[in-house]
């Protein structure tokens, strides 16, 4: 009996660090854009293979702790490249991330970059910053640094 | 005094913090001349070519996931077009300090692999990628010729699938240099992919 709790308890344990991710088509997303609420949405576009990404997500878990004002979206690009998603699946529990986190599965990113937002090359790290009550917006196509996403946040209030 | 000094350079700080930065080249603008190393030691510049129709410049490094699916396919578009009068010039914009594995070392090493029949020119100021307004690899601007001018007809990706070649249903450079070839005008002339940022030097 013991061998069949095991593996149950191991299971359960991990499940509570690694959240899963949804898989979102970019309807799905529009929505979350779009969608009136009272906090700040900070949707920040990145992949498990890029390495300025990976350094500042951070900065996203920590500010997403201290401000309940703040809701943050990690949209995963990582299926552009590479149609399995285990990998991303392996970085939120290795990393153990609290934010939650969605992977982008959209085929022509010709259209579907521009319908996120018409700034953005495609290149990433890229974070949009929406205040949901003002509907007001920013985008960034850089790697960010201590303090910058505050300041943006601000500059939206 | 001082607070009248420090007032003022707050104020040019933000007035120039405002100012819009001009984002490089568009479809249509005349490319200015331009000189780098290439990874056989020589320099390479845009007027050198003046026997072709055309130049793809493809902004390309080592590193990036995209650059490394797209490699086979920069190769394989070299091979299909410098002879019909449209070579590729790959200029690997990345600053080594922030990403090693782009140094000109790797990326003679890398070309020296792939056995690359095309200049490999490493943008070690990175003057002439923010001139291009490149902004991630690989990055195609493609060039054509006309007169003694290189004008912008095309800023993009190679086509519209990073992940599987086989699975491409728009080649957009091929279909560009295709349309142009035959005195037709480009249909898409602007793409966007999703591309690795480049590796700026730290202002």
């Amino acid at each position: 009996m013991k061998y069949i709790l095991l593996p149950i308890l191991i299971a359960c344990s991990l499940a509570t660090y690694a959240q899963n991710a949804s898989i979102i088509k970019l309807p799905q997303l529009q929505q979350m854009m779009a969608q009136k609420a009272d906090h700040i949405k900070v949707i920040n576009f990145w992949a498990t293979w890029c390495a300025p990404c990976v350094k500042e997500i951070p900065l996203f878990e920590k500010l997403g702790q201290e401000r309940p004002d703040v809701k943050i979206t990690l949209v995963s690009m990582d299926l552009d490249l590479d149609p399995n998603p285990e990998k991303v699946y392996r970085f939120i529990a290795r990393k153990k991330l609290q934010s939650e986190v969605v992977i982008l599965d959209e085929k022509d990113p010709n259209i579907y970059i521009n319908q996120i937002d018409k700034n953005w090359s495609g290149a990433i790290p890229a974070t949009l910053i929406i205040n949901s009550r003002t509907g007001k917006r920013k985008f960034v196509e850089k790697e960010l640094h201590e303090g910058e996403l505050e300041k943006l946040i601000a500059e939206l209030e | 005094m001082i607070r009248t000094l420090l007032t003022a350079v707050a104020c040019i700080v933000l007035l120039t913090a405002g100012v819009p930065v001009k984002s490089g080249y568009d479809v249509g603008d005349k490319v200015a001349d331009f000189k780098l190393k290439n990874v056989d030691g020589k320099m390479v510049a845009l007027s050198d070519y003046k026997n072709a129709k055309g130049v793809i410049v493809i902004f390309d490094c080592n590193t990036c996931p995209y650059s490394k699916a797209y490699n086979e396919r920069i190769i394989a578009l070299n091979k299909k077009y410098a002879g019909q009068g449209f070579p590729v010039v790959a200029i690997q914009p990345n600053d080594p300090t922030i990403s090693p594995g782009d140094s000109f070392d790797e990326m003679k090493k890398l070309a020296e692999k792939k056995g690359y029949d095309f200049p490999y020119l490493f943008d070690e100021t990175q003057v002439v990628s923010k001139t291009f307004g490149a902004t991630n690899t690989p990055h195609v601007f493609l060039l054509k010729k006309e007169g003694t001018d290189f004008k912008v007809v095309y800023i993009g990706a190679i086509d519209d699938n990073a992940k599987d070649a086989s699975a491409v249903s728009k080649k957009y450079v091929e279909e560009a240099i295709d349309a142009i070839s035959n005195g037709g005008t480009i249909t898409t002339n602007k793409t966007k992919a999703i591309g690795c940022t480049i590796k700026w030097k730290n202002a």
